[in-house]
């Protein structure tokens, strides 16, 4: 297995933090810079989703919609069949929140490259409270053929997504965050549409993480080897298609599975892999994440803690499944 | 404006427009379900789009020099098969297909089915924005300034609030390669589009929106041709051209009744239909009589 290089001081009180979104804005301007053919096209959300950088640079691709969600990525589904690759960027809970039937007849079922950008996704919005806070997008958008679902875990991650997209010819889904993250991954850090990494390897349990949850599962996995549980922990930014080799190899090898997410387990990431599984592989599972509710107002952290979606409150669950539940071993 | 298409006379437009409808009729009574009053209302602008106005190449659908034709009221789409095929896009054998498993001729059309459709649609309301998608990148980034985007929706569609956006979208953008044909026939599925709800002032609607309004009979091919033309010659403002059609036109006992909306004639109500079609309502002997 080749080695996935973390950054160093990942567990200090300074290490670098950074919003998963300024990622994408850098990652579209150079992915313009790339191809000509990338266009940009905002709700009224241009600083806030970071698509600002795409507009200084390139102001005549760039395309003002107004606070007109249905129209955003349907004007981006004509520009599509105009032979561009548009970018469209709003806050997750409006867009797929509002215009899923639009992205699924005139993006997904015509297949056209469309990238719908969802920012400001999970809990970890904050004080704006649950209208803001998308929790169902996953589930909205790895439910649609020809629809490629991608969560980086940090903004170095974002950025190299944001350009591969650009370069997949696929109708495609990008999740962000709002609040700064703690990033993990350094500049040579592998990033392909449909893999998932082994960030850390371990005998006794899988975590696996995606979004803004892959860093609260190192955090996890280092409280549980000190409780004597060695976590493997793995990291899945493409939520669909499914790195279904990698995850399928790390539960084979450690036999309990631990699922994270910031959205509703119920359809999400923890879905997904439930689904996977149950199929492949029956694994005893738990799935963290948002269970079957709405989130509401306070702080970021605060939040995170109160969903129990901190790295310590994932240790205290993993550590309760460890204990109460046998390895399953293939062959069993 | 055909390009390597072929284009008929006033009077050839005509004949071609009541067969578009015979082609409809047939279409339908094989399929055993689809939308009849619709396409039938709107022979006579397909006829113009496909044999005078637009400008394409049914041989080279992709053409890099054509035209767009966006379907927003995807259910309509029986009448653009019918013209599709009598341009030769696809064999007219191919349109009893129509709605049947396997078919590229869905019963909503749906673009990577069929080359020459340049979208899919069936849920109202979002081929405007599709084609002022296109319309922006013509005239503010591509500066293609010669090709055109055309579209057409129904009334009932208006409804819908992604209209509206788009509508400002345009109006916005001067979006002025963009022209659109409202097919007011008066109908929806559940009954008169003043009962279900109401649209006036459509004219001060658009207009208000900053489009350049027209409003023609929609049954007549010179008005269809004369608008097409007025339309391309505004240089500053999306067009729309609200065409007021009759539902049915042409089967005297489908005209107006929007029970027709969502239902196909069954074998003895084709076989009146296509009479009535082949006849001019009695007016003429039928070639096939």
């Amino acid at each position: 297995m080749s080695h996935y290089p973390l950054v160093e001081n990942l567990f200090a009180d300074d290490a670098a933090q950074e919003p998963i979104r300024a990622g994408f804005g850098r990652g579209l301007k150079a992915a313009g810079e790339k191809n000509e053919a990338v266009v940009a096209l905002c709700a009224d959300l241009t600083d806030s989703t970071q698509m600002s950088k795409f507009k200084e640079a390139f102001p005549e691709r760039f395309v003002e919609i107004g606070v007109a969600e249905q129209n955003l990525v349907t004007v981006a589904s004509g520009m599509a069949r105009a032979g561009k690759i548009p970018f469209t960027s709003s806050y997750a809970a409006f867009s797929p929140g509002r215009n899923w039937e639009q992205i699924r007849t005139t993006i997904a079922l015509n297949d056209q490259p469309v990238k719908v950008v969802g920012s400001h996704a999970g809990v970890s919005v904050g004080p704006d409270g649950a209208t803001h806070q998308m929790l169902e997008d996953i589930a909205l958008m790895r439910v649609l053929p020809n629809m490629v679902v991608v969560a980086p875990g940090d903004s170095i991650e974002a950025e190299k997504a944001t350009a591969a997209l650009a370069e997949n010819g696929k109708p495609s889904y990008l999740r962000l965050a709002r609040e700064k993250t703690p990033i993990f991954s350094t500049a040579d850090s592998p990033f392909e549409v449909g893999r998932a990494y082994v960030l850390r390897e371990g005998s006794d349990v899988t975590l696996l993480g995606t979004g803004t949850m892959t860093y609260q599962l190192l955090v996890a996995a280092k409280e549980l080897d000190n409780m004597g549980i060695n976590a493997e922990v793995v990291h899945v930014p493409t939520i669909k298609p499914l790195d279904k080799g990698t995850i399928l190899g790390s539960v084979q090898k450690t036999g309990r599975v631990v699922t994270a997410e910031e959205a509703q387990i119920n359809g999400g990431f923890g879905g997904a892999v439930a689904e996977l599984l149950s199929e492949e592989l029956p694994t005893p599972l738990i799935r963290i994440g948002i269970q079957d509710r709405f989130g509401e107002s306070g702080e970021p952290n605060e939040l995170l803690d109160h969903f129990g979606l901190t790295g310590g409150k994932i240790a205290s669950k993993v550590k309760q499944f460890v204990d109460t539940t046998p390895q399953y071993h293939k062959g069993f | 404006m055909v390009g390597k298409a072929e284009k008929l006379s006033v009077t050839e437009l005509r004949h071609k427009a009541y067969t578009l409808r015979e082609d409809v009729i047939k279409m339908l009574e094989h399929a055993g379900s689809g939308h009849s009053a619709g396409p039938l209302g709107l022979a006579e602008i397909f006829a113009s789009l496909y044999f005078d106005i637009l400008h394409y190449d049914p041989k080279n659908p992709e053409w890099s020099e054509r035209d767009y034709f966006f379907l927003s009221n995807g259910h309509c789409v029986p009448i653009q098969y019918a013209a599709m095929a009598e341009a030769g896009f696809f064999p007219k054998d191919e349109l009893l297909t129509l709605r049947k498993l396997g078919s590229r001729l869905q019963g909503h059309p749906e673009r990577t089915k069929l080359p020459g459709l340049e979208n899919t649609s069936g849920p109202l309301g979002s081929g405007l924005s599709q084609a002022a998608g296109v319309a922006h990148t013509l005239q503010h980034i591509d500066k293609q300034l010669h090709r055109w985007v055309y579209v057409v929706t129904g009334d009932g569609e208006l409804d819908e609030g992604n209209i509206w956006e788009a509508a400002m979208f345009a109006g916005k953008y001067k979006l002025s390669q963009l022209i659109v044909f409202v097919d007011r026939n008066n109908i929806q599925i559940d009954g008169m589009t003043d009962d279900v709800m109401p649209l006036e002032d459509l004219h001060g609607k658009w207009e208000s929106f900053g489009w350049h309004v027209q409003e023609i009979d929609g049954h007549n091919i010179e008005s269809i041709i004369d608008a097409a033309s007025m339309a391309r010659a505004i240089t500053n403002k999306p067009s729309v051209i609200i065409s007021h059609t009759i539902p049915g036109k042409g089967v005297d006992f489908m005209e107006y009744d929007y029970h027709w909306h969502g239902t196909p004639p069954n074998s003895e109500q084709a076989k009146a239909a296509l009479h009535k079609l082949r006849t001019l309502d009695g007016k003429i002997r039928g070639e096939h009589e």
